[in-house]
């Protein structure tokens, strides 16, 4: 079968390393080993097989093969169909592009909703790339980047002022997205410190804090926000509808990372903190230097979730009428020229928010890969 | 010096000892556990350049004294002064402390998440403020007195139990400590590894470092330490020069002991 040799060619204790034996190496090997190794994988293969080919096919071309791009309304993209109302419409979508993207940002201000987006790649940049030069710098950029594009986005200060009702689109969802879990994560981490620590006032304020939160609705709390909030404050003070629910959804997630974060806390051996205790490092810096990176590993997964959960449930804010992707689909689909076209409309939001949801996913198996150090007892 | 019977002092007379040349100085010392009483009526006193092996049955509070020097368990009654400055609740002095005594633990408890040069120079820049190229020379200087230099850039989950636990004693050592604690540190290690790390704490012992060794290597007791102590129940039953004691033992719980590991 093999010519690897197996014993008594060599004296003892003058084997030679060899090569590991050939196994399922190229295409072949890769089809055979994970497709066709066994019946049942076989049956299985072609089983998913046959379901690929009743989805793929049809779906290529509702969405791409017979769909039409430029139409002025429904009936005008059914009457270039071959069969009407069998394809899709991505005409509509075009002709709405600017309000998914902007909401009602006045178009004259739209280069600061652009500009913007660039600042945002620019801050994810050094948090991707940790081999990037200067990223020291860069970090001062990163912690700055949420305020700077703040007053891009809402003016001020020589600025034209632009009411936050105006916001809508993907640039709300991106909004509220960035904010919640830039914000989340240091209140997250701060919370499930205060809960692990010895001083029992403090404790017992984060756990009532943690528990109150997480047994509440989120649209519960966006209602309080968008309602009772006013009762709470001195008459006659305005409070911005928009801050108020970032306020809300950076609390909501907050809870659920110092959660997932005290489990991180929770696996790390006592010995750790012993040994930095010993060394001479103060709490804070044991918790810094020691404790959290390795708790903060352990959790990348939990962490992620939860920031893919908080995402996701920017699209809540549609009750309290702000008008997020999923509200404009809905109000643009009241349109009579258009109406109908809601398979458009939900894929189109569906697959933004998947990409988003998939980037942070694969993000997160990236930096669980990047932060192994061997095995580890 | 032989001073055998202990449990006859008390603290008042033990303060008349010059303890000028004393490094630690426990004095009626006792510690609980809840309503356990872990260690009781501890008096000790270590001269500088010492070195103590402390052995006694599971649970009789070795590991409990020695963690106590270095406030990682708090004592409750009487007093503890490591080279001058006394062990109260002051967070600072017990960073002073904690900085000039070094510790290593049965399970080595490197830092998994640092290369073993990190791991070494961590203390020492964020403790003693040291310039990172210092710090890195330092250590490397450290790791090759206990003779792994060429890991120093591999991560502690990638070397063996004994590398791992010299790695421990260099990390210990690049913060230049006073004294040395060590708690059982070959005794989660496989025998053929328990050689290199004796070996390196001998050498240690040579260069005229303070050591408090919780340990049963007898080998070890009677090659370097200048006293052994023996504890049973919290108490610090018996302690004598190392060839009195193991081939005298004054009290019977000593002999029951001393029968029982070297039976092994
Ligand atoms: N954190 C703790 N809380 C309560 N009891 C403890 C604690 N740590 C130790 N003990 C108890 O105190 C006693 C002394 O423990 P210690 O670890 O000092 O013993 P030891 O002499 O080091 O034993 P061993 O040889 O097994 O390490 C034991 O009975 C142990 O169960
Ligand atoms: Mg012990």
């Amino acid at each position: 079968m093999t010519d690897s040799t197996t014993s008594s060619h060599y004296a003892p204790g003058t084997h030679p390393d060899l090569p590991p034996p050939r196994r399922t190496t190229g295409v072949v090997g890769w089809v055979y080993k994970n497709l066709f190794s066994t019946p049942l994988n076989i049956v299985l293969t072609l089983v998913g097989v046959w379901i690929l080919y009743l989805i793929v096919p049809p779906l290529l071309d509702w969405a791409l093969l017979e769909s039409v791009w430029t139409a002025e309304n429904r009936t005008e993209c059914w009457d270039k169909m071959e069969v009407a109302e069998e394809a899709a419409c991505w005409a509509f979508i075009k002709s709405r592009l600017t309000l998914f993207i902007y909401g009602f940002y006045p178009e004259a201000e739209r280069w600061r909703v652009n500009l913007s987006f660039v600042l945002l790649i620019f801050a994810i940049l050094p948090v991707l790339y940790d081999k990037l030069p200067g990223r020291r710098h860069w970090m001062w950029y990163v912690a700055a980047f949420p305020f700077l594009v703040g007053w891009l986005l809402v003016g001020g200060l020589g600025l034209a002022p632009v009411e936050t009702s105006e916001f809508g689109g993907f640039m709300l969802t991106l909004v509220i997205g960035v904010t919640g879990i830039s914000f989340s994560l240091p209140l997250g981490i701060a919370l499930a410190l205060g809960r692990t620590s010895n001083l029992p006032a403090l404790r017992i304020l984060c756990v009532l804090f943690i528990e109150f939160i997480r047994g509440v609705p989120l649209i519960a709390l966006l209602f309080v926000a968008s309602t009772m909030l006013n009762y709470f404050l001195p008459p006659g003070t305005t409070f911005d509808l928009l801050m108020r629910v970032l306020i809300m959804v950076t609390l909501f997630a907050a809870a659920y990372i110092a959660e997932v974060v005290r489990g991180g806390l929770q696996g790390i051996p006592k010995g750790q903190v012993e040994a930095a205790d010993s060394l001479g490092l103060s709490y804070w810096k044991a918790q810094r230097l020691i404790i959290l990176p390795q708790a903060l590993k352990i959790s990348i997964p939990g962490i992620v979730n939860t920031f893919i959960g908080l995402y996701k449930d920017t699209t809540l804010v549609l009750i309290i009428g702000m008008l997020d992707p999923l509200g404009i689909g809905r109000s643009s689909l009241a349109d009579a020229q258009w109406a109908g076209l809601a398979r458009e409309v939900y894929l189109f939001i569906a697959v933004f928010f998947f990409l988003c949801c998939f980037g942070m996913s694969r993000y997160s198996l990236y930096l669980e890969r990047k932060l192994h150090t061997g095995h580890e007892r | 010096m032989a001073n055998t019977d202990q449990t006859a002092s008390a603290p008042e007379l033990d303060s008349k000892v010059d303890t000028s040349e004393s490094t630690i100085s426990i004095r009626g010392m006792h510690k609980w556990f809840g309503d356990f009483h872990v260690l009781k009526d501890i008096n000790l006193e270590v001269t500088r350049g010492e070195r103590i092996v402390i052995c006694g049955p599971s649970g009789s509070g070795k590991s409990t004294l020695i963690r106590c020097i270095n406030r990682l368990e708090e004592h409750q009654q009487g007093s503890i002064v490591v080279d001058g400055t006394e062990l109260t609740s002051d967070l600072k002095n017990i960073e002073i402390i904690r900085s000039e005594v070094g510790m290593v633990f049965q399970h080595f408890n490197l830092f998994p998440h640092l290369t073993v040069l990190e791991n070494c120079t961590l203390a020492p820049i964020w403790v003693r403020k040291m310039p990172k190229a210092e710090a890195a020379e330092v250590a490397m200087s450290y790791l090759e007195r206990v003779q792994i230099p060429e890991q120093a850039s591999k991560f502690p989950g990638q070397l063996s139990g004994g590398q791992q636990q010299r790695v421990a004693i260099a990390r210990s050592l690049c913060m230049s400590p006073r004294i040395m604690l060590f708690d059982e540190p070959t005794s989660a290690l496989d025998p053929e590894m328990i050689k290199e790390v004796l070996d390196v704490m001998v050498e240690l012992a040579e260069s005229g470092m303070t050591m408090l060794v919780v340990t049963h290597e007898m080998g070890f007791a009677t090659a370097v330490a200048n006293r052994v102590i023996f504890m049973d129940g919290g108490e610090i039953i018996e302690q004598n020069e190392p060839n009195e004691f193991f081939t005298n033992p004054q009290h019977d719980r000593t002999k029951l002991f001393l029968s029982q590991i070297l039976s092994h």
